[in-house]
């Protein structure tokens, strides 16, 4: 296949998909409401959700499955809103693999080239090659049910890549694999899709899985795409609460706009009626309800007052041990918990707090993000 | 495994001897030397060999076979025509009755169909001449209307199994839906399609009052051709036959049976 693209910035890359305003309905509901995305050449990009939030029939109306009731897809600059799946260059891996049961390893991956015309002795070829690329190419002759979960995983990849689509789309790929094998798993796809330059889109549910393989990440929520970003961005930068909970943890604290310096401003608190420092690019203006988010990993717990411009003080009223770390639970004010997560970096330390410790909690005023929404 | 009780073991022993005990001696007295079907008067498998000479029954026996693979045959289009309908094309409108009116036949009454299917091919032929007359060709149609619920339950079940995903990836793969049906699904459902054939085939070889119903002058089928011969006196030559007919239609469910079976457990 193609030599290891180069790594160019994405926004100078051509689009590869283009959804205008996208909807499908499902009698009442709406399952994908008016959605714009772009995606360029080459990203790997997930929509990440819980189960219903749009992203498969999104997929699916990519691949072809589906109609739009209104709006257009556009694939490598070509209208392909109506055509149907044998007429696109996309394929698919499904959360099923839906392997052929009746035919053999090579007969599967061979199928979708059988459908063009190729000749015998090129179809051959390109059978080995992408058996090959996903290091199965011993297992041509065995059946679908003489594989393990992780080969018919292979198996389906090298199906829908045999005929070198323009996306392949990622129906949660991983979904049945266990977890070991999962993570594993993770980092050979995206080893995989920097090697051959085709633009993966991929549907998840889990967050880490998103996080890990993504060039970028869509968030979807009832039918609507909530906010695109690499993966750093939207976990350090969430544009609104439901995606700052939805990704990992995050302590969400209400307040109202005190005072505005540039980027950064001082926030009441509802909770404690204390200050908080946070930073936002939004214009803000003094009276504005707002929540700060900060990171649990953001905050740090001493036994006395730093006099840190944000302290919370506060009392330790559960402690989750997690191995790697511990997640305290601080109350700081009464139903207004707080959590801490402190690494174990050695065995031999105590943990450093225990149940009803008085304690006091600060943060680096960029480490708050200022939501309003 | 627990062990049944004496009078349970009795009790299932009587149960299978009053199901199986007439067919058995039906078997048994095939092999009878006597004319008298009542007498048992030693082994012997003349009647076989008198069966072969007795071209009435012969005749009746291939016709009937015709019948029934012709029937088995457009049974299994027409069925699987509409259990891809009833499975595959979501909830059109009529679906119900279209799914109740194809499973009727499954508990109509034999009579009100051989009837029904009569007055239908008289009033046929008075108004387009066809058919002309009743023969065979009214039997097999006959046949295929009831057969044709067996078969689309049969498929039903199958393609209702199926994982739909497996159709979509060859779409997927740019095979054209006919292409798709035809390299991936019918591949699949083909275990229930031989079965929903055996079965519509026992039903159509022994069917005698629908057959009775529609045939015409010189298209007496076996089982209406036994019926009448027995009317008469019984012979020990319908024995025979019938042991034949039974081995046939034993075998063919039995493979049915397996087929499907094989179908539940992929």
């Amino acid at each position: 296949m193609t030599g290891p693209a180069a790594k160019q910035p994405l926004d100078d890359r051509p689009a590869a998909l283009i959804l205008e305003g996208v909807t499908r309905r499902f009698g009442a509901t709406v399952a994908v409401d008016a959605v714009d995305l772009t995606v360029r050449s080459g990203e790997l990009f997930s929509l990440l959700g819980a189960s219903g939030c749009g992203k498969t029939t999104l997929l699916r109306m990519i691949a072809g499955f589906e109609i739009p009731n209104s709006g257009r897809v556009l694939i490598d600059g070509q209208d392909v809103t109506h055509a149907p799946p044998y007429e696109r260059p996309v394929n698919m891996v499904f959360q099923s693999y839906a392997l052929f049961p009746h035919m053999t390893v090579a007969q599967n991956v061979a199928y979708g080239l059988k459908q063009t015309g190729m000749a015998r002795s090129e179809r051959d070829d390109r059978v080995q090659e992408v058996l090959a690329l996903v290091e199965l190419d011993s297992f041509g002759r065995r059946r679908p049910d003489q594989l393990s979960g992780g080969q018919r995983q292979r198996v389906a990849l090298a199906r829908a890549l045999a005929k070198r689509p323009k996306i392949l789309l990622l129906d949660e790929p991983l979904g049945a694999l266990d977890r070991k094998l999962r993570e594993r798993t993770q980092f050979e796809l995206v080893n995989l899709q920097e090697r051959i330059g085709t633009t993966f889109i991929l549907v998840t549910h889990d967050q880490e899985e998103a996080m890990t393989m993504s060039d970028r990440i869509a968030i979807m929520q009832g039918g609507h795409i909530l906010q695109i970003g690499p993966p750093r961005e939207v976990y350090e930068y969430p544009t609104s609460r439901t995606v700052a909970d939805f990704i990992g943890a995050a302590n969400l604290l209400e307040g109202t706009v005190a005072s505005v310096e540039g980027r950064s401003a001082e926030i009441r608190l509802q909770a404690t009626g204390g200050a908080a420092m946070a930073e936002s690019d939004i214009p803000l203006k003094t009276g504005d309800a707002v929540t700060v988010m900060v990171r649990p990993e953001k905050i740090q717990a001493h036994r006395a007052s730093t006099g840190a411009a944000n302290e919370l003080s506060g009392t330790v009223i559960d402690i989750a041990y997690l191995g790697d770390l511990s997640i305290y639970h601080v109350q700081i004010a009464d139903g207004v918990r707080v959590q801490v997560a402190i690494a174990n970096r050695r065995h031999a330390d105590e943990a450093p707090f225990t149940w009803d410790d008085a304690v006091f909690l600060s943060w680096h005023p960029g480490d708050g993000v200022i939501l309003i929404t | 495994m627990k062990r049944l009780s004496p009078w349970l073991m009795l009790a299932v022993v009587l149960g299978y001897v009053f199901l199986y005990g007439p067919i058995l001696s039906l078997v048994v007295y095939s092999f009878n030397a006597s004319k008298l079907v009542t007498v048992w008067g030693g082994f012997s498998t003349k009647w076989y060999a008198a069966l072969l000479e007795n071209d009435k029954l012969l005749d009746a026996a291939f016709l009937s076979l015709r019948i029934s693979v012709v029937s088995a045959t457009g049974a299994v289009l027409l069925g699987t025509l509409s259990a891809i309908a009833l499975v595959r094309f979501g909830r059109f409108r009529g679906r119900f009755l279209f799914s109740a009116m194809t499973t009727a036949p499954l508990v109509m009454p034999e009579v009100i169909t051989g009837l029904s299917m009569l007055l239908l091919f008289v009033s046929l032929q008075h108004a387009i001449g066809w058919p002309d007359g009743r023969s065979p060709l009214t039997i097999a149609i006959a046949h295929i209307t009831f057969a044709t619920a067996y078969v689309s339950v049969v498929v039903q079940a199958r393609l209702a199994q199926m994982d739909r995903s497996l159709e979509e990836a060859a779409l997927d793969l740019g095979a054209r839906p006919l292409r798709a049906f035809l390299t991936v699904t019918l591949p699949l459902i083909a275990p229930s399609l031989i079965a929903g054939w055996l079965l519509a085939f026992t039903l159509s070889l022994d069917d005698l009052v629908v057959a009775s119903f529609v045939s015409g002058p010189g298209s007496s089928t076996l089982p209406m051709v036994v019926f009448s011969s027995v009317r008469l006196g019984l012979s020990p030559e319908v024995n025979a036959l019938a042991t034949i007919l039974l081995a046939t239609v034993a075998i063919a469910a039995i493979a049915a049976g397996v087929l499907a079976n094989r179908n539940r457990k992929t």
